[in-house]
C-alpha cells in the first residue's frame, strides 16, 4: 500500500515535469511573443507607460532568455506557488486563480451531486424494470441527452431563460453583486446563477451515467450470485441494492475519479464560455488564444495534476470497495 | 423408509414453464409431475437443456424473465402446535415471488445449492457475510421466560444477533470441513477455491436447517477429486440433518452414488422413474436405456461410446406424439408419432411414459407381442 502510492506519487511528478515541459515548448512554439503584440496594442490605444511597464515584466521572467532558462524560471518559481504573471489581466495567474478556482471547484461538485443524484436511481430503475415504459422513456430522453452537445444546451436554455422568462442567467453574479464582498445575499445569488451551468452539465453527465449504470447493473443482475442471494430468502429490494447495485456502481467510481478531478479545471468549458463563467474554463481557452503563456501554462499543468490526482483517488476508492483489487 | 409411509414434502403436478423468446415459445418444462418425500435423495437426471434447472428455480418460485409458469407446486411444511405436530400444505405456485411467504421458505425450508460455485458468491462480500446473512433471515431461537416449562410448544422465537450469527458462521464453515473456519469466515470468494467456494454454498444452504436441499449440478464445475470430496460431504451431513435432497446432475456415476431414487427427464418432462437400483439393473425407458447404454463399463470391450442417436429436437418445434420417437431405437411407426404416452406404473414402484407399456405390464406377453411386432 506505501509502495504503491509512493510509486504513484513518483511517477506523477515524472509525468508533470515532462507536460510542464512539453506545454512550455507549444506555449511558446507561435512566432513573436504576448508582450510584443500587446505593447502595440496598448501603445496604439494611446498607453504610453506600456512599453516600460511591460517592458520591466520581460525582464523579470527572462523572456529575452533562451528558451531553457525561462522554463527554469517559470517552473523553478512556479513550486514556490508563485505561477507567473498573466500578462492580459496584468495580474499574478495566482490571484486569478484565487478568484475563479473556488467557484469551478463549486460548479464541479454541484453538478456531480446533480448528475449522481439523477442517474442513479434512473439506471437502477431502468435496468429492474426492462423495458417498461419508464425505461424506454429514460432510455429515449437519455439518447437525446448524450446527443446534444452542452453548448447548443446552454444556448437554447440562455435564450428561454433570457428572451422567455427574463431571467438573468449570464455568469454567476449579478451586477451588483460581482465585486461585492461575500455575504448571504451574495450565496443565494451565485446559487441563483449557478443552476444553469449545473443542470446542463448534470444532463450531459447524467445521461451518459444513466447508460453505463444501466448497463452494469443489468450485466450483474443476470450473475449467478444475484440468483443465489435471492435463493437464501432475501427481499428484492435487498438483492438489487445490496448485491446488485454494490457492484454495478464499481465502474462509476473509476469516472467519478478520472472525469470529476480535471472537470473542475476543463469542465463543459464551451457550456461556461457560452455563459460567461468567472470559472476557469474560460480563463484558459482566452489564455490559449492570446498567448498569455503563463496563465496557459498553469492551467495546463494544473489539469495534469487533477488527472492523476483523479485516477490515484479512483484505484484508491475502489480498492476500498472491492476486496478483490490489491494495491501493490 | 417403506413405501406407504413415507412423508410428502413437495409434490409437483403437471409443472409446465414457458418461455416467449423472439424464435418462438419454449417449453422448458411441459407437464412434469413428481414427489420429494422427506428425507429422501431424488435424483433429477436429463441431457443437458431438458429443464432440471428451471424445474428446481419453479421450485423456489424463482422462475426467471420472461418465464410463464403453470401447474401445481405443493410444499408440505411441517408446524409444530400445542398438541403435536401439523402439517400445512403451501400452495408455492400460488405466491407472489417478493413475497414474506415464499422467502420465508427460500433459504428457510428449502436451500438450494447451485451449478456455478465460482460466481455464486458476491464477490465483495465475505464468505461469512453470506451466511450471516442467510442465519439472519432464517434462523430463531428460542426465548425463555420464567416458569414457562410447561408450555415448551409455544415458547416465543427470536432471530439471532450478530454475534450469534457469526458464530453460526464459524460453526457452518467447521461442518463444511472448510480449514481455520475462525479465520476462513472473514475470505473473500476470490480468497477461495472452486471447492472450498461450494462448500460456503453448502454452508449457506444448510444454515437455516432446510428441510429440502436442492442440488443443481453442484459438482459438476469442479475436478473428480474435489466432486468426491463434495458428494461425501453432502451424504454426511444429510445423514445428521433428517433433510431431503433433489440432486440434479446429468452425471450418471454421480447420481448412482448419491440417489435413493431417480427422475429421468426428457424434454421438459419425466420418462421415468424408479429406485436407483431398479432403474440401473432394469431400466424401462428407451431413453434411460440408450443413457445406460452411452457410460462404458469397465472390463468392457467397445470401439467406441454408444451415443444416443439423433439430436435433442428443436425446443420450439416438439415432435408429435412421443418426443423421443425420433431418436428412439424401438420406435413403432404410426403409433409413437401419433399417440401421446402417458404415465404409468408399469412395475410397482416403477413409472415409465412409454407406449411399448400401453396399459400393460412389460413382463406380460401383450407387451412382449408388441416389442416383436416392431
Ligand atoms: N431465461 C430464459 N429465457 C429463455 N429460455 C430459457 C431461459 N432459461 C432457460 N431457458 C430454456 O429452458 C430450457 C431448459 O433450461 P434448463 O436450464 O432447465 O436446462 P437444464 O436441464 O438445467 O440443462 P443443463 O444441464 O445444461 O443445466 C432450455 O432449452 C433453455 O434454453
Ligand atoms: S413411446 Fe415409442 S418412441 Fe416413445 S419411447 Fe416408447 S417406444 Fe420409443
Ligand atoms: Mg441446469
Amino acid at each position: 500500500m506505501l509502495s504503491f502510492l509512493i510509486r504513484r506519487v513518483f511517477y506523477a511528478l515524472i509525468m508533470l515535469v515532462v507536460v510542464s515541459f512539453v506545454s512550455f515548448i507549444i506555449i511558446s512554439l507561435p512566432p513573436g511573443d504576448y508582450m510584443t503584440q500587446r505593447i502595440r496594442e496598448l501603445e496604439s490605444m494611446g498607453d504610453k507607460s506600456a512599453e516600460t511597464r511591460l517592458e520591466q515584466y520581460r525582464i523579470r521572467y527572462g523572456l529575452e532568455k533562451p528558451f531553457l532558462t525561462q522554463y527554469w524560471l517559470w517552473i523553478s518559481n512556479f513550486v514556490q506557488g508563485d505561477f507567473g504573471l498573466s500578462f492580459e489581466y496584468e495580474q499574478p495567474v495566482a490571484t486569478l486563480l484565487k478568484q475563479r478556482l473556488p467557484l469551478s471547484v463549486t460548479l464541479a461538485v454541484t453538478t456531480t451531486v446533480f448528475t449522481w443524484a439523477m442517474a442513479i436511481p434512473i439506471g437502477v430503475f431502468s435496468a429492474v424494470k426492462q423495458y417498461s415504459l419508464g425505461d424506454q422513456i429514460f432510455t429515449t430522453l437519455s439518447f437525446i441527452g448524450v446527443g446534444i452537445p452542452s453548448f447548443l444546451m446552454a444556448l437554447v436554455v440562455l435564450y428561454i431563460a433570457i428572451v422567455k422568462l427574463d431571467q438573468d442567467v449570464i455568469g454567476l453574479f449579478s451586477r451588483n453583486f460581482q465585486d461585492a464582498p461575500w455575504s448571504l445575499a451574495k450565496v443565494w445569488d451565485l446559487l441563483k446563477h449557478m443552476w444553469v451551468p449545473a443542470l446542463i452539465g448534470a444532463i450531459t453527465g447524467t445521461s451518459g451515467t444513466i447508460r453505463i449504470m444501466r448497463g452494469n447493473l443489468l450485466d450483474t443482475l443476470g450473475q449467478p450470485f444475484i440468483e443465489a442471494a435471492r435463493a437464501r430468502g432475501l427481499k428484492n429490494r435487498t438483492v438489487i441494492w445490496r448485491h446488485a447495485v454494490r457492484m454495478a456502481i464499481n465502474p462509476l467510481i473509476v469516472i467519478l475519479g478520472t472525469e470529476t478531478f480535471p472537470a473542475i479545471l476543463a469542465g463543459n468549458i464551451l457550456v461556461e464560455v457560452v455563459l460567461s463563467l468567472p470559472t476557469m474554463g474560460p480563463l484558459y481557452i482566452r489564455a490559449l488564444l492570446t498567448q498569455d503563456m503563463f496563465t496557459a501554462g498553469t492551467v495546463l499543468v494544473l489539469i495534469t495534476l487533477m488527472v492523476m490526482i483523479g485516477a490515484l483517488v479512483a484505484d484508491l476508492a475502489l480498492a476500498w470497495v472491492d476486496p478483490r483489487i490489491r494495491l501493490d | 423408509m417403506s413405501e406407504e409411509n413415507r412423508q410428502p414434502l413437495v409434490k409437483v403436478q403437471d409443472l409446465h414453464v414457458e418461455f416467449d423468446v423472439r424464435d418462438g415459445i419454449v417449453h422448458a418444462v411441459d407437464g412434469a409431475s413428481f414427489t420429494i418425500y422427506r428425507g429422501q435423495t431424488l435424483g433429477i437426471i436429463g441431457e443437458s437443456g431438458c429443464g432440471k434447472s428451471i424445474t428446481a428455480k419453479a421450485i423456489m418460485k424463482m422462475v426467471p424473465k420472461p418465464g410463464i409458469m403453470r401447474g401445481e407446486i405443493t410444499f408440505f411444511e411441517k408446524t409444530s402446535q400445542n398438541d403435536g405436530e401439523a402439517t400445512e400444505e403451501v400452495r408455492i405456485d400460488r405466491l407472489h415471488p417478493d413475497s414474506q411467504r415464499i422467502r420465508k421458505i427460500r433459504g428457510g425450508n428449502i436451500g438450494m445449492i447451485f451449478q456455478e460455485p465460482m460466481s455464486s458468491l458476491t464477490p465483495v462480500f465475505s464468505a461469512g457475510f453470506h451466511i450471516i446473512e442467510a442465519a439472519k433471515l432464517h434462523r430463531f431461537v428460542p426465548v425463555n421466560t420464567i416458569g414457562d416449562t410447561m408450555t415448551r410448544n409455544i415458547k416465543d422465537k427470536r432471530g439471532v444477533t450478530d454475534d450469534e450469527a457469526r458464530e453460526i458462521a464459524v460453526d457452518m464453515l467447521r461442518r463444511v470441513g472448510l480449514p481455520n473456519p475462525e479465520s476462513r469466515v472473514d475470505s473473500f470468494p476470490h480468497q477461495l477455491s472452486g471447492g472450498q467456494r461450494q462448500r460456503v454454498m453448502i454452508a449457506i444452504a444448510l444454515s437455516a436447517h432446510p428441510d429440502l436441499l436442492i442440488a443443481d449440478e453442484p459438482t459438476t464445475a469442479l475436478d473428480v477429486s474435489i466432486e468426491a470430496q463434495i458428494l461425501d460431504l453432502m451424504r454426511e451431513l444429510q445423514d445428521t440433518a433428517d433433510m431431503a435432497i433433489m440432486f440434479i446432475t446429468h452425471n450418471l456415476g454421480v447420481i448412482a452414488e448419491i440417489a435413493d431414487e431417480i427422475v429421468v427427464m426428457y424434454m421438459g418432462k419425466e420418462v421415468e422413474r424408479a429406485n436407483t437400483i431398479d432403474l440401473f439393473e432394469n431400466p424401462q425407458h428407451p431413453y434411460t436405456k440408450s443413457l445406460l447404454g452411452s457410460i462404458p463399463q469397465i472390463g468392457e470391450k467397445r470401439s467406441e461410446l454408444e451415443t444416443i442417436e439423433g439430436m435433442v429436437p428443436s425446443p420450439f418445434d416438439l415432435p408429435q406424439g412421443c418426443v423421443f420417437h425420433p431418436r428412439c431405437s424401438e420406435y413403432m411407426p404410426g403409433k409413437c408419432d401419433k399417440v401421446y404416452p402417458e404415465y404409468d406404473e408399469v412395475i410397482e414402484g416403477h413409472w415409465v411414459r412409454c407406449l411399448l407399456y400401453d396399459g400393460c405390464r412389460p413382463d406380460t406377453q401383450e407387451a412382449q407381442v408388441i416389442k416383436e411386432s416392431v
